[in-house]
């Protein structure tokens, strides 16, 4: 008799499941996502780890003047993977660190902006007060033609800042801090929208009804909610930084030659594509697959993150 | 909501007027000397000369004015007089540019015209593909059509095109020699040889500028039309014993095109942006290809002005998108 009654004992006591275990296997079953996901991080591992094993400088080229003629805008061989460009320096080297700089530029320019972005949008839908002003701000940054106004930004503190904090670090810190600034207003509309609805709900009454200053309320009440659509808005993010970023060093206004980005590899290569098209396709595909891989993750977070839909 | 579009008009004043200022200090605190270009060997004295007469030598403000009076009275006026024939602005000093040494707004009107046949003509190719590919595609979700049509969309979302644009440099310009990559401006369409260069040039451009258009408009109207084939409505329609065709082509489609014609009519201004990349890599000369030569050129008169004007695209387009959407649906009409 014992025996029979705590058996099913156990069963009714099953471990809840977390809420990321849910999300983790409603993501899986998008297989788009899936598949962008594991490009994605082949990506971050090609150029994170790829400079170890594959050891040939990327800004090596031969001091001698008959070698570089002959070892120039080579095709794809076994000692250079990927061909050489004009000084013959190696194209996988150089996709390799270009790939270092674009995506660290993505994660931190995303970083900034879902910051940014955040901040406006919590401040503007807790505080009613700020909220008019908050809000006529977004709008402003919105009516700003932002691509011709990042162009002016970097023609204008480009060399000033890099005389005074170095190339790379300058150059580097300009743009993602001119991207961050153009790229908070659609996360900051998206977290007052959802600010304002849980503002409503009754957890947040009950938490305010025992006397829970607003600073504790934002940081342990509200932002964990809304992670959810900041996380989306954060993947997306990457994307645009990333495409922004090789824009503007493809038009030339963004790192100097000496410091290979994707998007100026490819700016170096435009004139040189009817001779040695690789030049051109290697880092275009790049910087295509990185944009498409982080694209089709932010759709499957999108579809997890959603409870609606979660579990159907 | 014709007080709404009044509101609205007058609304728009300050917004403008902020976003010139924001422009207009922007280039000009920046720490760079529009002078640096000039060579060293000029003494300070014909230096100090040259600032002034490039008016650097007024204050901040009084420039600030000028040239909000230039944008809004002089030239205005002296488009009046050029389509009238009438001599208002005689005497007027309009926004001159420091690289052509003639005014920002001769150069381009010059400029106009390229710009619009490329980017005018794919966005109607984008729009006229992607209506037909979203219904579809929401039509028969999750079909192979469907399929094949979101990962394309993926695409045409994800890749750069600066990079679509030079792929089909390499394809059909270098490798099978269809089209020129370089656009010919000063080819006149006269008769049906010039006509068939001209269509041969615009194709590349055209094509890259399409695909991306396309891409984001055929997301939306996919979502919009999922919206609205699940709404109540439609069951009562079939009740009713309609067509397939009626359904979807008359009820569903009418109801799913207001969304996206707002986001149509939104889109506009950000296409003369997008434009500036693909402009540079066709070697089309239109409005994107002289910002960029303006600003390499330190040109600030015509930098500002052309800044000033994708602005004013971008709040003029705005309020278009919200009065369509006003009149296109009764449940929003704001008042």
């Amino acid at each position: 008799m014992t025996e029979a009654t705590a058996a099913p004992a156990p069963q009714a006591l099953r471990p809840p499941r977390s809420q990321w275990r849910d999300v983790w296997d409603q993501f899986r079953t998008h297989k788009g996502a899936l598949a962008g996901l594991t490009v994605f991080i082949f990506i971050v591992l090609f150029v994170a780890v790829g400079p170890l094993i594959w050891r040939i400088s990327p800004t090596a080229s031969p001091t001698d003047a008959l070698t570089l003629i002959r070892s120039k805008n080579m095709g794809p061989s076994w000692a250079h993977p990927l061909g050489t460009d004009q000084l013959a320096r190696d194209l996988l080297a150089r996709m390799m660190a270009g790939g270092k700089i674009s995506i660290a530029v993505g994660l931190t320019a995303m970083a900034l902006s879902i910051f940014l972005g955040t901040l406006v949008g919590v401040l503007a839908g807790y505080f009613r007060r700020l909220d008019g002003p908050l809000m006529r701000l977004t709008d402003l940054f919105l009516a700003l033609p932002l691509l011709p106004l990042l162009l002016v930004m970097m023609l204008l503190f480009r060399d000033p800042i890099a005389s005074r904090l170095g190339v790379e670090a300058g150059t580097f810190l300009l743009i993602v801090s001119a991207i961050g600034i153009t790229s908070w207003m659609q996360c900051a509309r998206i977290v007052r929208g959802e600010v304002l609805a849980l503002k409503e709900r009754e957890f947040v009454l009950a938490a305010k009804s025992i006397g829970t200053p607003p600073r504790r309320m934002i940081l342990r009440h509200i932002l964990p909610n809304i992670m959810s659509p900041i996380m989306v808005a954060a993947t997306l993010g990457i994307a645009n930084a990333i495409i922004t970023e090789s824009a503007l060093s493809f038009l030339g206004l963004g790192f100097p030659p000496d410091f290979p980005t994707w998007g100026r590899l490819l700016n170096d290569a435009v004139d040189l594509m009817q001779e040695t098209p690789g030049l051109v396709i290697f880092p275009g595909i790049a910087i295509s697959l990185t944009v498409l891989s982080v694209n089709y993750i932010g759709d499957g977070l999108r579809d997890a993150l959603d409870p609606r839909i979660r579990g159907r | 909501m014709l007080t709404f579009t009044i509101r609205r008009l007058i609304l728009s004043i300050p917004v403008l007027l902020l976003i010139s200022l924001i422009i207009f200090l922007l280039l000009n605190f920046a720490p760079g000397d529009p002078l640096a270009n000039q060579p060293l060997t000029i003494p300070p004295e014909v230096r100090a000369k040259m600032r002034e007469a490039l008016g650097l030598g007024a204050p901040v403000y009084v420039r600030y004015i000028l040239w909000l009076k230039q944008f809004f009275w002089v030239e205005p006026l002296h488009a009046f007089d050029w389509a009238f024939g009438t001599h208002f602005s005689a005497g007027m000093e309009r926004i001159l540019s420091w690289q052509f040494r003639s005014p920002v707004f001769d150069v381009i009107v010059q400029r106009i015209p390229q710009t619009l046949t490329v980017v005018g003509m794919s966005y109607l190719i984008g729009v006229l593909i992607a209506i037909p590919i979203g219904i579809l595609s929401a039509y028969r979700q999750y079909s192979w059509f469907d399929q094949i049509g979101t990962f394309i969309s993926m695409i045409g979302f994800s890749v750069p095109t600066f990079f679509t644009g030079v792929v089909l440099i390499v394809v059909f310009s270098v490798e099978l020699n269809w089209f020129p990559s370089i656009y010919d401006t000063n080819l006149k369409v006269v008769d049906w040889p010039s006509f068939v260069k001209q269509v041969q040039q615009m194709a590349m451009p055209v094509m890259v500028l399409a695909l991306y258009n396309a891409a984001q408009i055929s997301r939306f109207m996919r979502a919009s039309m999922l919206d609205n084939l699940q709404q109540d409505y439609v069951r009562t329609a079939r009740a009713k014993g309609m067509g397939e065709r009626v359904v979807v082509l008359t009820h569903v489609l009418r109801n799913s095109l207001i969304p996206v014609v707002t986001v149509i009519a939104l889109g506009v201004p950000s296409i003369f942006g997008g434009a500036i990349i693909t402009e540079q890599v066709f070697k089309v000369n239109g409005l994107g290809q002289l910002l960029i030569t303006a600003i390499y050129a330190d040109d600030i008169p015509m930098v500002q002005t052309l800044t000033f004007i994708f602005a004013v695209l971008i709040v003029v387009f705005n309020l278009v998108a919200d009065i369509l959407y006003g009149l296109l649906d009764p449940r929003i009409r704001y008042d």
